[in-house]
């Protein structure tokens, strides 16, 4: 907050005009000592940024090359936000805390410290079924791969967090739907194995619709192939974290998402096993508020916690410090 | 009675045709014996051509014929001594998932299965087969008593899928079928799982992640039902038989994609024509892999099935 911008973007409705929210903790909670003299020069900075936001947006209204992507809608409460705020507040939304989806790239640099080394994507057979439906499989797999950084859905990164040592695994939605082939399953084995060969906590940040069905029974087999993997963290003592973030349902869940020693979930992620409209058909009754929500499985027993993303790193490193494996001397 | 499919009307109709004339046989002088038995032997060879080269959308309908025997048949036909045993201990008792204590051919085993029911008021006691979470807790908890008395594990698998709803999720549906697949591969006794139907995802990998899997011949098994991805992929329902060909969902193709271990040849005709025929091929079928099974320790038993897993996908 508060640099100056020097891109070039229109003014969207909704914005201009519209004044900032000034900051929370009015003077007054602290019988008006220091902290409202910290609140007067807060509001003056917010002030200030949102003129100097409103006055590089009018000064570019006369050109001709508004990118899009400078400004963007928040998905959860529609609030028009500068793309590059968004970013810099790890893609939450600051007027709504809705929780945006990420690729892998910032997740490694949002947890990991620092000097992280990314993992190869293990190679898998490719179309094994020889299937196509309205396309054939491996140009959905090329068009994936031409729009991401990495491979497949699954990318795993050693590193520390906060000085502890981690394998850690991102799986992006972004990529067919974060959808869990063989690509996916076996880079969740190689990612436990490593961390067993490290002996260090492997941590997942799942997110996926489910099986690729692309794959057929192939991908179904992942779920056991995958506990598998989980079963031996366990039986070299080594702690298995799962953050769930938005969305995880179908096969994910129903096998190493739901599997972790501790499990965590992002707010507002959506995290099932049958999908809503299937549930709707089925039972034909309107679902309840935040069904499959993040919230709704805190208070359902299914996650341990709900964490917003700006305190993700500290809790997982807090859990590392409990959890990690004792040297023997 | 059997009722026919779609696909076996040319038979349907030979069949009428050969009961019309032994009821006019019955009444007459007429010696048309010799012509029903024409026609009868047109029928058979009729109904093999068929059933020897059934499309996967066929052998979907097979695997869900209503009149297809079900878990509780099996039981019936060629196991000795059933003790059911009910519940998960934590919240209920889940018909879709039977369980218990049974003798198959003088070996004891646990043996646990879905269950579809046969009419109305069985099919909504069994909720159709379609288990939520407490069933498949309950089947957690028969594998560990078996582990426990060094039971072999048989499982039979006939599952449309896991039960979709709002309490099931409430009460961990995903939770409850990663637990049970895990309770799968931490037995330190062997496991056979046989897929009598439908194999129907993650609700029947919950309790297939075994030492050796068989498939009847027209059973099914498959991440999605076919009319599922015909909707998802091809975004109309009409392409489920499409589907059902490009998921490689049949008993033969999952053979030769090394997912299963052995098929078992049903009666011609399907299951459904000879339950007792079709009970006794799996019987025997499961004996065989019991036996080769029973003599190799707890450790080698549990290595085995992990590997079996790890190698699907590995290059």
């Amino acid at each position: 907050m508060g640099a100056p911008r020097t891109g070039t973007g229109t003014l969207k409705r909704g914005n201009r005009g519209r004044l900032p929210d000034v900051p929370e903790t009015p003077p007054h909670f602290d019988g008006g000592g220091v902290s409202s003299t910290l609140y007067l020069l807060r509001l003056v900075r917010t002030v200030m940024s949102w003129l100097s936001k409103v006055r590089n947006s009018l000064s570019s209204l006369s050109k001709r090359d508004t990118p899009d992507t400078l400004w963007m809608k928040c998905p959860s409460c529609g609030e028009m936000l500068f793309a590059k705020d968004f970013e810099a507040n790890l893609s939450v939304c600051p007027k709504c805390e809705h929780h945006g989806r990420i690729g892998t790239q910032a997740r490694f640099d949002q947890l990991l410290d620092a000097g992280y080394t990314v993992l190869a994507t293990p190679k898998v057979p490719e179309n094994p079924l020889n299937f196509r439906d309205t396309k054939k499989y491996p140009d959905r797999l090329k068009a994936a791969r031409a729009a991401n950084p990495f491979p497949d859905a699954l990318t795993n990164a050693l590193g520390t967090i906060e000085g502890a040592k981690a394998v850690l695994g991102v799986q992006d939605f972004k990529f067919m739907g974060g959808s869990m082939g063989m690509a996916v399953g076996e880079a969740f084995v190689a990612g436990a194995e490593r961390a067993i060969a490290e002996k260090c906590a492997y941590i997942i940040l799942t997110a996926a619709g489910g099986a690729r069905m692309q794959e057929g029974i192939l991908s179904l087999m992942q779920m056991p192939k995958t506990t598998v993997a989980t079963r031996r963290l366990a039986a070299a003592g080594l702690p298995y974290i799962v953050v769930l973030t938005d969305p995880t349902t179908g096969g994910v869940t129903a096998s190493y998402a739901m599997l972790g020693d501790v499990q965590i979930a992002e707010p507002g992620a959506l995290i099932g096993f049958a999908g809503q409209r299937v549930i709707q058909d089925t039972i034909r009754e309107k679902l309840p508020d935040g069904f499959q929500r993040a919230e709704y499985l805190h208070a359902h027993g299914m996650v341990d916690m709900v964490v917003h993303r700006k305190d993700l790193k500290g809790t997982l490193a807090t859990l590392l410090g409990y959890l990690a494996r004792k040297e023997v001397a | 009675m059997i009722s026919f499919l779609d696909f076996e009307k040319p038979i349907a109709e030979l069949e009428a045709r050969i009961a019309e004339l032994r009821a006019t046989a019955n009444g007459s002088e007429l010696d048309i014996e010799s012509e029903i038995d024409k026609l009868a032997k047109k029928s058979a060879a009729m109904l093999a051509a068929t059933y020897a080269k059934l499309t996967p959308w066929q052998k979907t309908q097979v695997a869900r014929h209503p009149q297809r025997p079900h878990f509780l048949d099996y039981i019936r036909l060629v196991f000795t001594d059933f003790v059911p045993l009910a519940g998960d201990r934590v919240y209920g008792e889940d018909a879709a998932i039977v369980g218990g204590l049974a003798t198959l051919d003088g070996r004891k085993v646990m043996v646990i299965g879905h269950e579809k029911g046969h009419d109305t008021p069985s099919r909504i006691k069994h909720n159709f087969g379609s288990a939520k979470p407490e069933g498949y807790r309950k089947a957690i908890r028969l594998m560990e008593m078996a582990a426990k008395f060094g039971l072999p594990v048989v499982t039979l698998v006939d599952t449309a899928g896991a039960f979709p709803g709002v309490e099931a999720e409430e009460r961990g549906q995903a939770e409850a079928i990663a637990r049970s697949t895990e309770a799968c591969l931490a037995l330190k006794v062997p496991m056979v799982a046989a897929i009598l139907g439908e194999g129907g995802s993650g609700g029947a990998i919950a309790i297939a992640a075994a030492n050796k899997v068989l498939m009847l011949e027209h059973a099914i098994y498959s991440v999605i039902s076919p009319e599922g991805a015909s909707s998802i992929l091809w975004r109309t329902p009409d392409k489920a038989a499409d589907a059902a060909t490009a998921m490689k969902v049949t008993a033969q193709d999952l053979l030769s994609l090394g997912v299963i271990d052995g098929v078992v040849a049903e009666p011609v005709g399907g299951a459904h024509r000879d339950p007792a025929a079709a009970a006794r091929a799996l019987a025997d079928a499961i004996g065989r892999e019991l036996a080769a099974l029973v003599v190799r320790t707890p450790a080698e038993l549990v290595q085995q099935r992990e590997e079996r897993f790890l190698a699907i996908g590995s290059l």
